[in-house]
């Protein structure tokens, strides 16, 4: 079964945890400037929105590479190959969504790769804010609180607000 | 690992900045944050110096846990000579800034001197700058933090800065971190404008790291289970926030309401957390919008808040509009059962309005306390406060009050003397409820008599952080003892005091003790730092550290004499609720803490004290 990264804005409560498991893993110290997933504090709202690479199927950033030192694995993940890339940035360019991005320490891109199908910020979101989820499932909770709604005798209060 | 290893001095009056490495020996007996700045404090300066004048030194300090995924690792604390005390002063905060710091590669950055013009620092790894403040000089924290990170165009910055309480000295003024996140008490954001430094702004790019990552991770996932399992910290803390207290305290008639005349508040219910999540009467819609999570924090029990924008305080302010940090159970008692007031909206407001001038809520709410009972008292009137109608329960009072004091304008400078200088200003000094000069928070000694003995006892003056008592009295944590009377308190007061210390010296928030004890925090602590750390020897720590603080303060002059409660709290019997005709037993508690502590009748640390604890 493919897989996704599902997140919840509205249970993030900002502690970045997620960007200390993921650094972790993929650089062996805590490092949030170097994590592949970031929250980000919109304060004057009062929410929280933890944002990384969604793996698209046709890859902007994978497209772009002049070397083609991204490639998709079984999972359908979207992998950077350290020893191919030549740290042009042109993928950085292409991805409308900013989720690959450089690292100047390497001299090569970083972006999630959903940690070889087991991923850190999901297992260390203390409020399940981040979820690895049936890739073709990903709107289930959703789906089951409006159906839960559905001729019951109940005011739905708008279309982001669960109760 | 755990400590960077690194320390950044500054020395603002010849504006100059070096690089050091930590003191691993001192890092040893002192692990880190409050005990290890607090060591540096002692060592390199006089305690007697001027807390106001340039050889004032003032630390911003991490401790090994901070930058690290342990839950709440991410606390950071301020070490200076505070000047509302005279007394050291320790003020610990969280937010992202701390972990920020650690991330730059640096344990704590020591401040000394004093600049000749105002000034504002920037952390960039290894790139430290003094730069001119002059464009930012006169503005609030929330400006300070928007302009620092515009002029170096990187919204990845943390800054902790003073408002403009801060740069007039206002003696009770807070570091305020992250727009709401606050080193609050003691005066330490006099200190900084005291030294003309408006904001310390840091970016780091660097990685921690620990001693056993294997190791970590094990003790770290241990102590999340554990918080997560916890009635307090699982459930209470997030969905409540430290108002979850309002209304117990309450009905232990342990509220100090009115400046402690009274020990129940007729308003809690309409300031507590179950009234912050009510829809408001007047737009429909809760005070509280959501909980926010401290750096690495897996409790999450910060308060985002909203004003009803119809409120008076904000009609035609549309700035207070936004969301931000709403009220602590400390603030909401300040600002509320201390003076009477029990609108909510407008002790949001005043609250937000301590946050962007970098106000200490608890000290200033406790002072306009003290204030109206000067004003009804008939020792201040109108003239004096500028027609201000300084009454207990005066919702206008309060809000003009702050506005005041943030901008030190009329009765404002007055009133941010705090407590103590102003009532003996009026000829009335016991009518101040501090301790060494800093204002109760929100627990009376008479109902929770653990509490009486915390105050007076507290290095840094009055403080419920030192040892939180309350826990065990009231909440039944470790294990329940009886609120009302003075036996076994001593020893209970002494073991909070060590086992705080540690954690104030470890990177953790203090909050995680509802749940963990130094057993839990132990492996995590060893895991990160090398030196084989057992709960016993945090707790040695914990004692060494508490000794020292005592002997800066005792080197500064304080005694015996200063360990006592006003006499309010030692002749007025409670008039209400379950300690009703009880006043504080501090004078039976006292002889017996001075002999447990193997300090002298005096206060003072026997020689075999400072040999057992190898000061």
């Amino acid at each position: 079964m493919l897989k996704a990264l599902v997140i919840d804005p509205g249970k993030c409560t900002g502690c970045k945890q997620c960007e200390m498991a993921c650094s972790y893993e993929n650089e062996g110290v805590f490092n949030p400037s170097k994590s592949r997933i970031r929250v980000f504090d919109f304060h004057e709202d009062a929410r929280f929105v933890p944002y990384t690479c969604t793996q698209c199927d046709e890859a902007w950033c994978q497209q772009a590479c002049p070397v083609n030192a991204i490639t998709t694995d079984e999972m359908g993940v979207k992998v950077v190959s350290d020893s191919l890339c030549v740290g042009c940035k042109v993928c950085t360019i292409a991805c409308p969504f900013g989720t690959i991005n450089y690292n100047a320490s390497t001299g090569k891109v970083i972006k999630c790769d959903l940690c070889q199908g087991s991923p850190a910020c999901a297992d260390a979101c203390p409020t399940a804010a981040i979820t690895y989820q049936d890739i073709e499932q990903t709107g289930f909770d959703k789906m089951k609180l409006w159906a839960g709604k559905t001729g019951a005798a109940v005011e739905i209060d708008g279309p982001n607000t669960p109760v | 690992m755990g400590w960077t290893g690194k320390v950044l001095r500054v020395d603002l009056t010849n504006g100059t900045s070096t690089s050091e490495p930590l003191n691993m020996e001192w890092a040893d007996k002192y692990l880190g944050q409050r005990g290890l700045a607090s060591k540096y404090l002692s060592e390199e300066m006089d305690p007697k110096a001027d807390a106001l004048g340039p050889d004032n030194k003032i630390i911003f300090a991490t401790g090994p846990l901070t930058g690290t995924c342990a839950s709440t690792g991410g606390r950071y604390s301020v070490i200076t000579k505070g000047p509302l005390t005279g007394a050291i002063a320790c003020s610990n905060s969280g937010g992202y800034w701390g972990a920020e710091l650690k991330f730059a590669g640096w344990d704590m950055v020591i401040i000394e001197g004093q600049s000749p013009k105002p000034v504002y620092l920037t952390i960039f790894d290894d790139d430290v700058q003094i730069r001119d403040a002059s464009e930012v000089w006169g503005k609030s924290v929330w400006e300070a933090d928007a302009w620092v990170k515009s002029t170096h165009q990187d919204p990845m910055m943390h800054v902790a800065a003073i408002g403009v309480a801060g740069e007039n000295k206002v003696l009770y003024s807070a570091i305020v971190n992250d727009l709401h996140r606050a080193a609050g008490r003691s005066g330490v954001g006099a200190v900084l404008g005291s030294k003309n430094l408006k904001a310390v702004g840091v970016r780091g790019t660097g990685g921690v790291s620990v001693k056993d990552f294997k190791a970590f991770m094990k003790a770290t996932n241990d102590g999340k289970k554990v918080l997560k399992d916890n009635a307090v910290t699982g459930v209470g803390l997030p969905t409540f926030g430290t108002q979850v207290l309002m209304n117990v305290i309450n009905e232990s008639g342990a509220l100090p309401t009115r400046n402690g005349r009274d020990v129940q508040f007729e308003g809690a219910k309409d300031i507590s957390a179950e009234a912050m999540a009510e829809p408001r009467k007047s737009d429909g819609k809760p005070n509280l919008l959501t909980n926010q999570a401290c750096f690495s924090c897996t409790i999450a029990c910060g308060r985002i808040s909203k004003i009803d924008e119809k409120h008076y305080t904000v009609q035609n302010k549309p700035q207070y509009w936004q969301a931000s940090g709403g009220l602590e159970y400390e603030a909401a008692w300040a600002l509320g059962a201390a003076t009477g007031v029990s609108d909510l909206e407008a002790l949001t407001y005043t609250n937000f309005i301590c946050n962007e001038q970098g106000i200490d809520p608890i000290s200033f709410g406790a002072t306009v306390g003290a204030a109206m009972e000067l004003y009804e008292l008939g020792l201040i009137d109108k003239e004096k406060t500028g027609g201000l109608e300084l009454v207990f329960g005066s919702t206008e009072a309060l809000t003009t009050a702050v506005e005041l004091t943030g901008k030190a304008e009329g009765f404002g400078k007055e009133l941010g003397l705090g407590s103590a200088r102003l009532t003996a200003k009026y000829g009335r000094p016991e009518l101040a409820m501090t301790v060494k000069g800093q204002e109760f928070p929100a627990y009376d000694p008479r109902g929770v008599q653990g509490m009486g003995l915390t105050y007076a006892t507290s290095n840094r003056g009055a403080c419920h952080l030192r040892s939180y008592t309350v826990s065990s009295e009231i909440m039944g944590v470790p294990e329940k003892t009886d609120p009302l009377v003075t036996e076994g308190k001593a020893a209970l007061v002494k073991a909070f005091q060590d086992a705080t210390s540690a954690v104030d010296s470890s990177g953790l928030c203090v909050f995680t003790t509802f749940a963990w004890t130094l057993d839990d925090i132990a492996p995590q602590v060893d895991a990160a730092i090398p030196g084989d750390w057992t709960t016993e020897k945090l707790l040695e720590v914990g004692e060494r550290i508490w000794n020292m603080e005592r002997m800066f303060n005792n080197r500064a002059g304080f005694t015996a004499a200063d360990d006592k409660l006003p006499e309010r709290m030692m002749k007025d019997a409670a008039k209400t609720g379950p300690a009703k005709g009880l006043v504080s037993g501090l004078d039976k508690m006292l002889p017996e803490y001075y002999e447990l502590r193997g300090w002298t009748p005096e206060g003072v640390p026997t020689n075999d004290t400072i040999d057992r604890l190898a000061m």
